[in-house]
Protein backbone atom coordinates (compact mmCIF):
# COMPACT_ATOMS: atom_id res chain seq x y z
CA UNK A 1 0.00 0.00 0.00
CA UNK A 2 2.83 2.74 0.82
CA UNK A 3 5.20 3.03 -2.27
CA UNK A 4 6.37 6.01 -1.38
CA UNK A 5 8.67 6.67 1.72
CA UNK A 6 7.28 9.14 4.88
CA UNK A 7 10.39 10.50 6.37
CA UNK A 8 9.39 10.85 10.30
CA UNK A 9 9.80 14.29 11.53
CA UNK A 10 9.62 14.56 15.30
CA UNK A 11 7.27 17.10 16.54
CA UNK A 12 7.15 18.18 20.39
CA UNK A 13 3.42 18.11 20.54
CA UNK A 14 1.82 19.84 23.92
CA UNK A 15 0.32 17.29 26.04
CA UNK A 16 -2.40 19.30 26.53
CA UNK A 17 -3.27 20.85 23.06
CA UNK A 18 -6.31 18.52 22.70
CA UNK A 19 -7.52 20.03 25.85
CA UNK A 20 -6.57 23.77 25.21
CA UNK A 21 -8.35 23.51 21.54
CA UNK A 22 -11.28 22.20 23.18
CA UNK A 23 -11.94 24.61 25.30
CA UNK A 24 -11.44 27.62 22.95
CA UNK A 25 -13.68 25.77 20.53
CA UNK A 26 -16.46 25.48 23.30
CA UNK A 27 -15.66 29.23 24.37
CA UNK A 28 -16.04 30.25 20.81
CA UNK A 29 -19.48 29.09 20.49
CA UNK A 30 -20.72 30.06 23.46
CA UNK A 31 -19.75 33.67 22.22
CA UNK A 32 -21.44 32.68 19.29
CA UNK A 33 -24.42 32.01 21.22
CA UNK A 34 -24.70 34.55 23.39
CA UNK A 35 -24.04 36.89 20.22
CA UNK A 36 -27.56 34.80 18.69
CA UNK A 37 -29.48 35.60 21.56
CA UNK A 38 -28.16 39.26 21.72
CA UNK A 39 -29.60 39.49 18.60
CA UNK A 40 -33.01 38.71 18.78
CA UNK A 41 -33.76 42.11 20.52
CA UNK A 42 -31.94 43.92 17.38
CA UNK A 43 -34.05 45.45 14.96
CA UNK A 44 -34.22 44.03 11.73
CA UNK A 45 -31.89 45.87 9.00
CA UNK A 46 -30.01 47.70 11.50
CA UNK A 47 -26.47 48.45 11.15
CA UNK A 48 -26.04 46.51 14.76
CA UNK A 49 -27.64 43.30 13.62
CA UNK A 50 -25.63 43.15 10.82
CA UNK A 51 -22.34 43.95 12.64
CA UNK A 52 -23.38 40.85 15.30
CA UNK A 53 -23.33 38.96 11.87
CA UNK A 54 -20.45 39.08 10.73
CA UNK A 55 -18.83 38.86 14.39
CA UNK A 56 -20.40 35.44 14.12
CA UNK A 57 -18.90 34.51 10.69
CA UNK A 58 -15.59 35.90 12.01
CA UNK A 59 -16.31 33.46 14.87
CA UNK A 60 -16.67 30.88 12.73
CA UNK A 61 -13.83 30.69 10.46
CA UNK A 62 -11.72 30.92 13.67
CA UNK A 63 -13.16 27.71 14.79
CA UNK A 64 -12.91 26.52 11.26
CA UNK A 65 -9.08 27.54 11.76
CA UNK A 66 -8.53 25.53 15.21
CA UNK A 67 -10.74 22.32 13.74
CA UNK A 68 -8.98 21.85 10.10
CA UNK A 69 -5.48 22.96 12.22
CA UNK A 70 -5.23 21.02 15.06
CA UNK A 71 -8.12 18.28 15.20
CA UNK A 72 -7.20 17.37 11.24
CA UNK A 73 -3.28 17.80 12.25
CA UNK A 74 -3.07 20.47 8.97
CA UNK A 75 -1.06 22.62 11.05
CA UNK A 76 1.69 20.13 11.78
CA UNK A 77 1.68 19.25 8.28
CA UNK A 78 4.31 19.97 5.58
CA UNK A 79 3.56 23.26 3.71
CA UNK A 80 2.87 22.04 1.02
CA UNK A 81 -0.22 19.93 2.41
CA UNK A 82 -1.26 23.38 4.14
CA UNK A 83 -1.40 25.41 0.86
CA UNK A 84 -3.00 22.50 -1.18
CA UNK A 85 -5.88 23.05 1.27
CA UNK A 86 -5.95 26.69 2.41
CA UNK A 87 -5.38 28.05 -1.63
CA UNK A 88 -8.68 26.89 -2.19
CA UNK A 89 -10.46 27.64 0.77
CA UNK A 90 -9.44 31.20 0.40
CA UNK A 91 -10.63 31.47 -3.27
CA UNK A 92 -14.02 30.60 -1.11
CA UNK A 93 -14.41 33.42 0.44
CA UNK A 94 -14.11 35.35 -2.70
CA UNK A 95 -16.88 33.15 -3.94
CA UNK A 96 -18.94 33.64 -0.90
CA UNK A 97 -18.94 37.52 -1.75
CA UNK A 98 -19.45 37.59 -5.25
CA UNK A 99 -22.10 35.72 -4.49
CA UNK A 100 -23.88 37.62 -1.87
CA UNK A 101 -23.16 40.90 -3.57
CA UNK A 102 -24.64 39.22 -6.85
CA UNK A 103 -27.85 37.95 -4.73
CA UNK A 104 -28.13 41.46 -3.19
CA UNK A 105 -28.28 43.67 -6.68
CA UNK A 106 -30.35 40.50 -8.15
CA UNK A 107 -32.82 41.85 -5.18
CA UNK A 108 -32.50 45.49 -6.06
CA UNK A 109 -32.96 45.05 -9.89
CA UNK A 110 -36.52 43.02 -9.58
CA UNK A 111 -37.62 45.43 -6.72
CA UNK A 112 -36.96 48.26 -9.11
CA UNK A 113 -38.03 46.49 -12.27
CA UNK A 114 -40.74 43.34 -11.27
CA UNK A 115 -43.20 45.30 -9.28
CA UNK A 116 -45.07 42.23 -8.85
CA UNK A 117 -42.14 40.46 -6.51
CA UNK A 118 -41.80 44.05 -4.82
CA UNK A 119 -45.72 44.01 -4.26
CA UNK A 120 -45.50 40.52 -2.39
CA UNK A 121 -43.06 41.58 -0.05
CA UNK A 122 -45.91 44.66 1.12
CA UNK A 123 -48.54 41.84 1.50
CA UNK A 124 -49.14 40.89 5.40
CA UNK A 125 -50.53 37.51 5.70
CA UNK A 126 -52.11 37.03 9.30
CA UNK A 127 -50.44 35.18 11.70
CA UNK A 128 -52.44 32.31 13.60
CA UNK A 129 -50.77 32.62 16.48
CA UNK A 130 -50.35 36.48 17.51
CA UNK A 131 -52.34 39.34 16.77
CA UNK A 132 -52.96 39.99 13.41
CA UNK A 133 -51.59 43.29 11.78
CA UNK A 134 -52.68 44.79 9.07
CA UNK A 135 -51.43 47.21 6.84
CA UNK A 136 -53.83 49.99 5.15
CA UNK A 137 -53.29 49.30 1.37
CA UNK A 138 -52.75 45.90 -0.24
CA UNK A 139 -54.45 43.67 2.58
CA UNK A 140 -55.63 40.53 0.95
CA UNK A 141 -56.65 37.48 2.44
CA UNK A 142 -54.95 34.52 1.50
CA UNK A 143 -55.84 31.19 0.36
CA UNK A 144 -54.50 28.51 3.02
CA UNK A 145 -50.96 26.53 2.73
CA UNK A 146 -51.80 22.63 1.65
CA UNK B 1 18.81 11.30 1.64
CA UNK B 2 19.73 14.44 4.07
CA UNK B 3 18.27 14.45 7.14
CA UNK B 4 17.52 18.89 7.32
CA UNK B 5 13.99 19.10 6.16
CA UNK B 6 14.87 22.21 4.30
CA UNK B 7 17.06 20.49 1.96
CA UNK B 8 14.82 17.77 1.43
CA UNK B 9 13.86 17.60 -2.63
CA UNK B 10 10.17 16.40 -2.15
CA UNK B 11 9.08 16.15 -5.43
CA UNK B 12 12.18 13.92 -6.86
CA UNK B 13 10.14 10.64 -6.23
CA UNK B 14 11.08 8.02 -4.15
CA UNK B 15 9.01 9.94 -1.66
CA UNK B 16 5.29 11.34 -0.67
CA UNK B 17 5.48 14.97 -1.66
CA UNK B 18 3.67 16.01 0.90
CA UNK B 19 5.55 13.31 3.20
CA UNK B 20 1.86 11.46 4.28
CA UNK B 21 1.29 8.79 3.46
CA UNK B 22 -1.06 8.21 -0.23
CA UNK B 23 -4.54 7.59 1.39
CA UNK B 24 -4.23 10.10 3.81
CA UNK B 25 -3.52 12.53 1.07
CA UNK B 26 -6.31 10.95 -0.93
CA UNK B 27 -8.28 11.75 1.96
CA UNK B 28 -7.25 15.36 1.66
CA UNK B 29 -8.43 15.52 -1.68
CA UNK B 30 -11.29 14.21 -1.17
CA UNK B 31 -12.79 16.20 1.76
CA UNK B 32 -11.35 19.26 -0.66
CA UNK B 33 -14.12 18.18 -3.16
CA UNK B 34 -16.86 17.38 -0.75
CA UNK B 35 -16.20 21.05 0.38
CA UNK B 36 -16.36 22.25 -2.41
CA UNK B 37 -20.13 20.40 -2.79
CA UNK B 38 -21.47 21.92 0.52
CA UNK B 39 -19.87 25.39 0.03
CA UNK B 40 -21.86 25.58 -3.45
CA UNK B 41 -24.82 24.24 -1.42
CA UNK B 42 -24.61 27.00 1.50
CA UNK B 43 -23.64 29.71 -1.04
CA UNK B 44 -26.57 29.18 -3.27
CA UNK B 45 -28.74 29.24 -0.01
CA UNK B 46 -26.72 32.48 1.12
CA UNK B 47 -27.71 33.98 -2.48
CA UNK B 48 -31.30 32.85 -2.76
CA UNK B 49 -31.71 34.35 0.58
CA UNK B 50 -30.10 37.45 -0.20
CA UNK B 51 -32.10 37.79 -3.74
CA UNK B 52 -35.30 37.71 -1.93
CA UNK B 53 -36.96 40.59 0.46
CA UNK B 54 -38.46 38.45 3.67
CA UNK B 55 -37.44 35.55 5.32
CA UNK B 56 -38.45 33.11 7.89
CA UNK B 57 -36.87 34.10 11.72
CA UNK B 58 -34.97 31.19 12.66
CA UNK B 59 -35.89 31.76 16.41
CA UNK B 60 -39.47 31.36 15.35
CA UNK B 61 -39.24 28.32 13.09
CA UNK B 62 -36.76 26.27 15.50
CA UNK B 63 -37.91 26.83 18.89
CA UNK B 64 -38.59 23.67 20.53
CA UNK B 65 -37.08 20.60 22.03
CA UNK B 66 -37.72 16.93 22.99
CA UNK B 67 -40.56 17.00 25.88
CA UNK B 68 -40.45 20.98 25.66
CA UNK B 69 -44.13 21.31 27.78
CA UNK B 70 -46.75 23.58 25.16
CA UNK B 71 -47.30 25.80 27.82
CA UNK B 72 -43.61 27.18 28.23
CA UNK B 73 -42.44 30.15 25.88
CA UNK B 74 -40.18 29.61 23.08
CA UNK B 75 -36.60 28.57 23.63
CA UNK B 76 -34.67 29.34 20.31
CA UNK B 77 -30.98 27.92 20.05
CA UNK B 78 -31.55 25.72 22.97
CA UNK B 79 -31.59 22.38 20.98
CA UNK B 80 -29.32 23.24 18.50
CA UNK B 81 -26.72 23.79 20.53
CA UNK B 82 -26.74 21.11 22.53
CA UNK B 83 -26.42 19.31 19.10
CA UNK B 84 -23.37 21.64 18.15
CA UNK B 85 -21.78 20.85 21.41
CA UNK B 86 -22.30 16.23 20.77
CA UNK B 87 -20.65 16.58 17.51
CA UNK B 88 -17.72 18.63 19.19
CA UNK B 89 -17.27 16.76 21.62
CA UNK B 90 -17.49 13.59 19.30
CA UNK B 91 -14.71 15.51 17.80
CA UNK B 92 -12.70 15.34 20.37
CA UNK B 93 -12.97 11.88 21.42
CA UNK B 94 -12.52 11.24 17.90
CA UNK B 95 -9.06 13.09 18.44
CA UNK B 96 -7.80 10.85 21.17
CA UNK B 97 -8.69 7.76 19.09
CA UNK B 98 -5.74 8.59 16.62
CA UNK B 99 -3.66 9.75 19.54
CA UNK B 100 -4.22 6.48 21.74
CA UNK B 101 -3.43 5.21 17.71
CA UNK B 102 -0.02 6.41 17.42
CA UNK B 103 0.76 5.26 20.95
CA UNK B 104 -0.50 1.70 20.13
CA UNK B 105 -2.64 1.68 22.90
CA UNK B 106 -5.07 -0.49 21.63
CA UNK B 107 -8.05 -0.56 24.79
CA UNK B 108 -7.71 3.51 24.36
CA UNK B 109 -8.39 3.88 20.79
CA UNK B 110 -11.38 1.09 21.59
CA UNK B 111 -13.38 3.66 24.08
CA UNK B 112 -12.52 6.60 21.87
CA UNK B 113 -13.93 5.25 18.98
CA UNK B 114 -16.98 3.98 20.99
CA UNK B 115 -17.46 7.18 22.43
CA UNK B 116 -17.39 9.09 19.06
CA UNK B 117 -19.81 6.66 17.67
CA UNK B 118 -22.08 7.24 20.61
CA UNK B 119 -21.42 10.63 20.07
CA UNK B 120 -21.99 10.74 16.06
CA UNK B 121 -25.27 8.44 16.60
CA UNK B 122 -27.32 10.65 19.38
CA UNK B 123 -26.33 13.65 16.70
CA UNK B 124 -28.40 12.13 14.18
CA UNK B 125 -31.07 11.33 16.69
CA UNK B 126 -31.35 14.47 17.65
CA UNK B 127 -31.58 15.59 13.78
CA UNK B 128 -34.00 13.00 12.92
CA UNK B 129 -36.50 14.60 16.10
CA UNK B 130 -35.60 17.86 14.73
CA UNK B 131 -36.92 17.05 11.37
CA UNK B 132 -39.95 14.99 12.66
CA UNK B 133 -41.16 18.24 14.79
CA UNK B 134 -41.14 20.55 11.67
CA UNK B 135 -43.08 17.85 9.65
CA UNK B 136 -45.23 17.67 12.30
CA UNK B 137 -45.56 21.51 11.98
CA UNK B 138 -45.99 21.22 8.29
CA UNK B 139 -42.47 21.94 6.96
CA UNK B 140 -41.19 19.37 4.10
CA UNK B 141 -39.60 19.97 0.70
CA UNK B 142 -42.23 22.07 -1.38
CA UNK B 143 -44.18 23.20 1.68
CA UNK B 144 -43.55 25.95 3.99
CA UNK B 145 -45.78 26.93 6.80
CA UNK B 146 -43.73 29.59 8.45
CA UNK B 147 -44.23 33.25 7.31
CA UNK B 148 -41.17 35.64 6.65
CA UNK B 149 -39.88 37.73 9.70
CA UNK B 150 -42.42 40.54 8.31
CA UNK B 151 -45.13 38.33 8.16
CA UNK B 152 -45.35 38.56 4.88
CA UNK B 153 -45.75 35.26 2.10
CA UNK B 154 -42.92 33.35 2.62
CA UNK B 155 -41.40 30.70 -0.37
CA UNK B 156 -41.06 27.25 -0.30
CA UNK B 157 -37.23 27.90 -0.38
CA UNK B 158 -37.20 27.91 3.38
CA UNK B 159 -37.89 24.38 3.80
CA UNK B 160 -36.23 23.50 0.51
CA UNK B 161 -32.43 24.50 1.75
CA UNK B 162 -33.38 23.50 4.84
CA UNK B 163 -33.91 20.32 4.44
CA UNK B 164 -31.19 19.36 1.96
CA UNK B 165 -28.96 20.82 3.35
CA UNK B 166 -29.40 19.10 6.91
CA UNK B 167 -30.14 16.22 4.97
CA UNK B 168 -27.22 15.48 2.79
CA UNK B 169 -24.85 16.63 6.15
CA UNK B 170 -26.88 13.98 8.04
CA UNK B 171 -26.25 11.70 5.29
CA UNK B 172 -22.46 12.69 6.00
CA UNK B 173 -22.98 11.63 9.69
CA UNK B 174 -24.66 8.95 9.26
CA UNK B 175 -21.93 7.42 6.83
CA UNK B 176 -19.08 8.73 9.20
CA UNK B 177 -20.62 6.93 11.79
CA UNK B 178 -20.61 3.68 9.71
CA UNK B 179 -17.28 3.99 9.25
CA UNK B 180 -16.30 4.54 12.20
CA UNK B 181 -17.83 1.14 13.38
CA UNK B 182 -15.72 -0.72 11.13
CA UNK B 183 -12.85 1.14 12.63
CA UNK B 184 -14.18 -0.29 15.64
CA UNK B 185 -14.39 -3.44 14.41
CA UNK B 186 -11.33 -3.76 12.09
CA UNK B 187 -9.41 -2.36 16.06
CA UNK B 188 -11.26 -5.16 18.07
CA UNK B 189 -10.38 -7.65 15.18
CA UNK B 190 -6.40 -6.72 15.72
CA UNK B 191 -6.18 -5.64 12.38
CA UNK B 192 -4.05 -2.49 12.96
CA UNK B 193 -1.75 -4.10 15.48
CA UNK B 194 -1.11 -6.74 12.75
CA UNK B 195 -0.03 -4.16 10.35
CA UNK B 196 1.99 -1.82 13.01
CA UNK B 197 -0.21 0.87 13.00
CA UNK B 198 -3.43 2.71 13.57
CA UNK B 199 -3.17 5.04 9.92
CA UNK B 200 -6.58 3.95 9.06
CA UNK B 201 -8.18 5.72 11.95
CA UNK B 202 -6.41 8.95 11.08
CA UNK B 203 -7.97 8.94 8.13
CA UNK B 204 -11.35 7.73 9.43
CA UNK B 205 -11.15 10.65 11.90
CA UNK B 206 -10.04 13.18 9.34
CA UNK B 207 -13.80 12.20 7.42
CA UNK B 208 -15.16 13.04 10.93
CA UNK B 209 -13.59 16.45 11.74
CA UNK B 210 -14.93 17.15 8.49
CA UNK B 211 -18.32 16.14 9.36
CA UNK B 212 -18.27 18.12 12.41
CA UNK B 213 -16.78 21.26 10.58
CA UNK B 214 -19.50 21.25 8.01
CA UNK B 215 -22.12 21.37 10.87
CA UNK B 216 -19.91 24.62 12.46
CA UNK B 217 -20.98 26.11 8.96
CA UNK B 218 -24.61 24.88 8.55
CA UNK B 219 -25.35 25.76 12.06
CA UNK B 220 -24.31 29.07 11.38
CA UNK B 221 -26.20 30.24 8.16
CA UNK B 222 -29.39 28.80 9.49
CA UNK B 223 -29.78 29.27 12.76
CA UNK B 224 -27.54 32.01 13.47
CA UNK B 225 -27.54 34.60 11.49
Amino acid sequence: MEHSEVIHIEHHQNKNEVRNVTIILSILTIIELVLGFWMMDMKEGSTARLATKITIIVLMLVKAYYIVGYFMHLKHELRNLIMTVAVPMLLFVWFIIAFLYDGNSFRNLRNNYDPHFKEQSTIKKTPTEHKPEHKESGHEEKKEMH
Amino acid sequence: MSTATTTTKWWNGGKSPFNVEYGKAMMWYFLMSDAFTFGAFLISYGTIRFSTNGWPDPNVVFQSYPFKSETSGPAPLVFVSIMTFILIISSVTMVQAVKAGHEMKKNKVVMNLIWTIIGGAAFLGCQAWEWNHLHHEGAWWGHNPFLNSDLTQSSTNFTNYFFTITGFHGFHVFSGVVINIIMLIMTLNNSFEKRGHYLMIEKAGLYWHFVDLVWVFVFTCFYLI
